[in-house]
């Protein structure tokens, strides 16, 4: 289902929609006040983009060296070019090691591999401790946003759920109740876990180590308890130097929640005696997409959100709506690279208003690749029928003075004579959410006679 | 070729010309440090305290959390005897820990967080495992901004160390906030000012 049906379908439940909107912008807005609270924010951003742009210009050297850097501190390197190796990869160490409790905390990169799908078919059960994906894994739902993840549901969904498969009283909504009895579940879990799967958020080339960030602390609770830990990460994760982490740590937390810092800013090097530790490193596409100038950018990604955030689109569409592990803005301009005809409609579900690259902690040109996408995308002729035709149909009338006054005049006509065409919701989808206008005549009806009139 | 050939050569034919990697001066006066220290760290759900010796929150601790047989010291300096009821290396015995007491290593006064390396945990999840987490810190040791924290440690002294800011939260339900996710459920710091 495309973009604009799944809304539409999001959008029925209005009271919903209205919370939806009005709690990531309430999210956005205490983005604004830490942002407004650094006194260097426009410097930061600066530099965080310069730090991305420099490493990804030497992406395979700094690769090379991370990897020769971890290798030293102890921790096995693997490379996976695709989702599926990085499935396999992962299943190998699982199956070598006889593993039958795996605990996983927050990873986009998992979700957008499949992995746990990869892994049910083969028998193996992850249990994700992350709290909103635990709510949207128990409900056999994928995350909606990638921080936070069960953000299209409400507390009365979590509690239904949690008494379905948790056993809390029926009826119970509390928060404070809910998230208790998930830390009871899941503490269980993590004392028996042997594998823990966790993501990065920075790994850095200079030391060979990674950094997590959590607030609820169930990455370090995997990863300490467990004897074998694996950490995925996308090639764009790399940074050049520890000093970089400075300025990326104090854009993240403030860009995503408007938190100062995430609770946790965990940073492993080597693993503990008689622990394996892992790092399985993923392409699936990302070098595709740095050969592609005009998209390139994308990958200085943090996967802050921010752009999900103050998205007008995305809080009115949820991120169900776009059907792939990372929505939004970000999602729109990295999904078309992964499969172009599949996503053809993700950079359409945008208004250009240029929002999302104004908040962007490490300045990715969002809406001009929104807006770049949406002409490869016409090009490589993935556009839908009504667009195409709409867009021929648009060159005529607007290349053509005499039959663009005349359609003018038409639709004032239907608009004055025959209104109920145009509030026909059916017929004209632009009514469905708006009013149509008076129509009086046209601005050149109007300035020529003005003109006659002096 | 392998995967990692594969992605190598596809990197290297792929990336932009190089761009140049500038540096930046993040130096800054800073007027009161330790006011903002505890300001934000209070604002993000922990607690503070200003103490003139290690016996403070000893007694402090005990006053809160009675039961000795279930606190953990990793404090070096610090009068405790620990229980020899919980193995350290075990997880189900870690996980009876009720209060840990360690020493974090630098204060960062514009987010409230605390570098703890591994050194001061014995045990990685310790800080995390534990119900309530005390953190003591010299005093002299907040710096304004996470660029001057960086500047002051290492990160490759020990396998593992950690930013602490504040009790383990969520607000996974409803955007709710909710103390106690996985980790610690309460941090209380204790600034030595000795």
């Amino acid at each position: 289902m495309d973009h604009s049906k799944a809304a539409e379908i999001f959008n029925k439940d209005k009271a919903r929609t209205k919370w939806h909107d009005e709690t990531l912008w309430m999210v956005r807005e205490k983005r604004d006040k830490a942002a407004h609270s650094v006194p260097d924010w426009e410097k930061l951003r600066e530099a965080a983009s310069n730090i991305k742009s420099h490493t990804l210009s030497n992406l395979d050297e700094y690769l090379k060296t991370f990897e020769d850097k971890a290798k030293k501190n102890g921790i096995t390197v693997h490379w996976a070019a695709d989702a599926h190796d990085h499935n396999e990869i992962v299943y190998s160490i699982i199956r070598s090691n006889n593993i039958q409790k795996i605990v996983k905390s927050k990873s986009m990169l998992t979700e957008e591999c499949h992995m746990n799908e990869f892994m049910a078919s083969k028998g193996i059960d992850v249990i994700d401790t992350d709290l909103g994906e635990r709510i949207v894994q128990f409900r056999k739902e994928h995350p909606s946003h990638i921080v936070m993840p069960a953000i299209h549901l409400k507390r009365e969904d979590v509690g239904e759920t949690f008494h379905q498969h948790l056993g809390t009283e029926k009826g119970a909504t509390d928060p404070q109740y809910l998230t208790e009895a998930a830390r009871q579940h899941l503490r269980d879990k993590f004392i028996a876990s042997e594998l823990a799967i966790t993501g990065v958020n920075f790994a850095i080339a200079e030391t060979g180590g990674f950094v997590v960030c959590t607030n609820e602390g169930n990455a370090d609770m995997g990863a300490h308890l467990a004897s074998i830990h694996i950490a995925c990460m996308g090639i764009e994760k790399i940074i050049p130097k520890m000093e970089h982490l400075g300025v990326f740590l104090r854009l993240l937390a403030r860009s995503a929640t408007g938190q100062p810092i995430t609770t946790y800013s965990s940073h492993f090097h080597k693993p503990r005696p008689n622990q394996q530790m892992h790092i399985v490193i993923v392409d699936n596409g990302r070098s595709v997409q740095l050969g592609r100038p005009d998209f390139r950018n994308s990958l200085k990604c943090i996967r802050c959100a921010a752009c999900f955030n103050t998205c007008p689109v995305y809080r009115r569409s949820g991120g169900h709506s776009y059907h792939n592990a990372v929505a939004g803005p970000i999602g729109s301009i990295l999904a078309p690279n992964l499969n172009m005809r599949e996503n053809a409609d993700l950079p359409f579900a945008s208004t250009l208003c240029g929002s999302c690259t104004n908040v962007c902690p490490v300045k990715i040109d969002l809406h001009d690749q929104l807006w770049k996408w949406r002409q490869v995308l016409m090009k490589e002729g993935y556009g839908s029928l009504s667009k195409k035709t709409g867009m021929k149909m648009m060159t005529t009338v607007l290349s053509n003075p005499g039959i663009y006054n005349f359609m003018g005049k038409l639709g004032r006509g239907v608009l004055r004579t025959i209104p109920w065409i145009a509030k026909s919701k059916m017929l004209n989808p632009w009514y469905k959410h708006r009013e149509m206008p008076v129509a009086r005549g046209s601005f050149k009806e109007w300035y020529v006679g003005r003109r006659g009139n002096r | 070729m392998s995967a990692r050939e594969k992605i190598l050569s596809a990197v290297k034919g792929n990336k932009p010309e190089l761009l140049p990697l500038q540096t930046w001066d993040w130096s800054r006066v800073e007027t009161d440090v330790r006011d903002t220290f505890i300001k934000t760290l209070q604002g993000i759900g922990g607690t503070v305290s200003i103490v003139k010796d290690l016996q403070q929150v000893k007694q402090r601790v005990l006053e809160v959390h009675g039961d000795e047989k279930r606190i953990i010291n990793r404090v070096a300096s610090l009068d405790w005897k620990n229980s020899d009821k919980i193995e350290i290396e075990n997880s189900t015995s870690m996980e009876k820990i009720e209060v840990a007491i360690i020493e974090g290593q630098i204060g960062v006064a514009e987010n409230g967080a605390i570098w703890v390396p591994e050194d001061a945990m014995g045990n990685r999840a310790l800080p995390f495992i534990c119900q309530h987490l005390v953190i003591v810190l010299s005093i002299n040791k907040i710096v304004p901004t996470m660029h001057q924290a960086y500047a002051s440690i290492d990160v490759t002294a020990n396998g593992f160390g950690v930013f602490i800011a504040g009790p383990s939260k969520t607000a996974d339900i409803e955007q709710s906030l909710v103390i106690g996710a996985h980790g610690a459920r309460s941090l209380a710091v204790f600034l030595l000012d000795s």
